[in-house]
């Protein structure tokens, strides 16, 4: 949903009234705006402060304890490149070299288009297959520099609707 | 007559194509009117097999691998969806394996905690219970608490999170503080490099991860469950709720738990990618919903720990040897492993090799020992080199190292930690201080940072390590670095900060050997 359509601050609302009973509420909260505006939108902030009894400061701490939380739009795709050891035995920093060139920007970043963000990631626990990437929710093997160029030409394929 | 065939849907199966395997399989079947049951089971840990397609047959189940979305039309030309075991157009494929049960990598394992995987539909109460789910829950209902603690203290399980910490006694000291609001927390926030059993385990077996921590509840006295899951696994946050589902549906979860007065509510939560509420006292300010600060300890969590509540925090294989121990008997769970590292560890064989995946065996058997039966070499050819054991926190052996036989106390004694079980394995093209740099930095992204050696420590030490690889006073800065080293061990509030040294400390000293090796033969010349 657009953050900043007039629906957006009702629909805040209706996620934090849904969540709020559940003890220790925050994360819910806070997964589920992110899984439905794709990152946290400003005006969630004090929102979920009032619900919780807590400043849009507290609230704030929290989202940026945490990586996996934004607090801007990113890409239309978020793809993260696993840094851990096990994939940098299988040729991960390669492919985080090519893959920063190929689209052009660095780690939390987003491209030119808007389509893509690149985040790093500590372990997919895909230990055995790497280099791992992680495309949105898809989780992907063996990563050759070749294949994160296909990989990345599937994303930025838009799909024409014949009239 | 319909055959059955499994593809499991885990995290590896489908990082490798998996779901358009079994998507052709089916359009292929339909095609031919060939008559299919699909069941989407969790992986049977042979990562290099992937995605492996078992068929059920009169002998047994064989297995073609690893199958890709392009193989799908030749093995039904092989007629591979036949159930009789010595069909010769399937044996004449060249994917054939064989009986699962026969192919050595797993026919030479010990697995008690992971004897469902890949042979069960993970979220299949029936056939959970079909293969000797639930045994252990019945019989803990006709057990008292203590009880039931004492089978787990006789068995010797120690805490599979990495820790080692004995299970009963953290239990005991819960079931000891008086009836209040109790919980069981499973720390599922497997952030380990080089690790993947407890992901294994969820997406393969979780009903035994909800048996475990009901017969956890029931040992202690609490009512309310929560597993605490990584947010890098979202496979395993789908087949987790989907088996909670069924197991509330079948009253094995709720109120009145398989018709006893007994109730245990179980929830999953998501962490949001901070490896440092791997630590169970940042995991339960998390769950709060807070910052995950690592708490001061004491107290400790088996007296204050979620809400300020006695709780349980176990990881998920520790949760998962627990039903086993239960149905069969602590002393048959004692039996395996050595010394006081009794029973079996899930080794997880990652990074440079060929045949990567999990293998339960005993305590005991050398790291030698393991690669030589089943890693069969690195996937680069190249010769191995170093190989980091007990994840990003865990010290880096060089080959006169490896004969160390793996467990708790053998590791300790070389300053180098088991853990998890991860065994990441690197080619000779490794720059180990490059590693030690990484080690670094890591806790400086990771660290949770309430504490200054950890948090300043990171940051000085990535910087020291620099300064040596620029050859800038490289004797200098290696003693200020074991000086801060030091000071990281022995002052940190938790591991993170007290044992990113030992990754550092070993590759430095194995890149000092390395240099004064070359050096010698620059000399030599």
């Amino acid at each position: 949903m657009d953050a900043t359509s007039a629906r957006a601050n009702d629909k805040i609302q209706e996620i934090i009234a849904e969540l709020i009973d559940k003890p220790g509420a925050l994360l819910p909260i806070l997964h589920e705006i992110q899984h439905v505006f794709g990152y946290i939108p400003a005006q969630a902030i004090p929102r979920i402060g009032d619900a919780l009894k807590q400043t849009a400061a507290e609230i704030h701490g929290v989202i940026s304890f945490y990586r996996h939380f934004h607090t801007s739009k990113g890409g239309s795709h978020r793809v993260e490149i696993c840094r851990a050891e096990a994939c940098q035995a299988r040729g991960a920093r390669a492919l985080e070299s090519h893959a920063k060139q190929a689209l052009q920007v660095d780690y939390h970043q987003t491209t030119a288009d808007r389509n893509i963000s690149l985040d790093p990631v500590y372990c997919l626990g895909n230990c055995a297959c790497g280099p791992n990437i992680r495309i949105d929710d898809d989780i992907i093997g063996r990563v050759s520099p070749e294949k994160f160029d296909r990989l990345v030409d599937g994303l930025n394929t838009v799909s024409l609707q014949i009239r | 007559m319909t055959t059955t065939i499994y593809i499991p849907r885990d995290t590896t199966t489908l990082s490798l194509d998996g779901e358009l395997v079994a998507t052709n399989l089916a359009i292929a079947a339909a095609r031919t009117n060939t008559d299919i049951k699909l069941i989407r089971n969790g992986s049977r840990g042979m990562f290099w097999l992937e995605p492996l397609l078992e068929v059920q047959t009169d002998q047994g189940r064989i297995a073609f691998g690893p199958v890709q979305p392009e193989d799908i039309d030749s093995l039904f030309a092989a007629d591979f969806a036949n159930p009789k075991f010595d069909s010769h157009s399937a044996q004449q494929h060249p994917l054939y394996l064989g009986l699962t049960e026969e192919i050595p990598y797993l026919k030479k394992q010990q697995r008690l905690s992971f004897a469902r995987a890949g042979v069960i539909d993970p979220v299949d109460i029936d056939d959970y219970i079909k293969h000797d789910g639930f045994k252990g829950l019945a019989k803990s209902l006709q057990l008292s608490a203590q009880g039931i603690v004492d089978e787990i203290k006789d068995s010797g399980l120690r805490g599979r999170g990495g820790a080692a910490f004995p299970t009963g006694i953290k239990w005991q000291t819960v079931l000891n503080c008086p009836p209040q609001q109790k919980y069981i927390v499973c720390n599922a926030d497997e952030g380990d490099s080089g690790t993947f059993a407890d992901r294994l385990l969820m997406e393969a077996d979780p009903l035994s991860l909800v048996e475990g921590m009901t017969i956890a509840a029931l040992a202690v006295g609490a009512t309310q469950g929560y597993i605490y899951l990584r947010s890098e696994y979202p496979q395993a946050h789908i087949i987790l709720n989907q088996a909670i589902a069924n197991a509330y549906a079948n009253n094995f979860l709720g109120d009145n738990l398989c018709g006893s007065d007994r109730s245990f509510h179980l929830e999953v939560r998501l962490g949001a990618g901070a490896y440092i509420c791997g630590e169970e006292t940042s995991l339960l300010e998390s769950l709060e919903g807070k910052r995950g600060l690592v708490r001061s300890k004491p107290p400790l969590p088996a007296i204050e720990g979620l809400f300020g509540q006695p709780t349980v925090v176990n990881n998920v294989l520790s949760f998962g040897a627990v039903p086993h121990i239960l149905s069969d008997g602590a002393k048959v769970y004692a039996d395996y492993g050595m010394g006081r590292s009794k029973g079996t560890l899930p080794f997880q064989i990652a990074g440079n090799v060929n045949r990567g995946g999990l293998v339960e065996l005993a305590f005991g058997t050398s790291l030698q020992d393991l690669l030589d039966d089943f890693a069969q070499g690195t996937a680069s050819t190249r010769p191995m080199h170093s190989i980091q054991v007990g994840g990003p926190l865990g010290a880096y052996l060089t080959p006169e190292q490896w004969q160390t036989p793996l467990d708790y106390e053998s590791f300790a004694a070389i300053g180098a930690v088991l853990g998890h079980g991860g065994i990441v394995v690197f080619d000779d093209t490794v720059d180990l201080a490059e590693q030690a740099s990484f080690s670094m930095e890591f806790c400086v992204e990771e660290s949770c940072g309430k504490c200054t050696p950890c948090r300043i420590g990171s940051v000085r030490g990535g910087e020291g390590i620099e300064k040596i690889r620029n050859g800038e006073n490289p004797e200098q800065n290696l003693e200020l670095l074991d000086d801060l080293c030091e000071t990281m061990i022995d002052m940190s509030m938790c591991a993170m900060g007290g044992m990113t040294p030992f990754p550092v400390q070993s590759a430095m000293k194995a890149y000092r050997a390395q240099l004064s090796d070359q050096q010698q033969s620059v000399k030599g010349h």
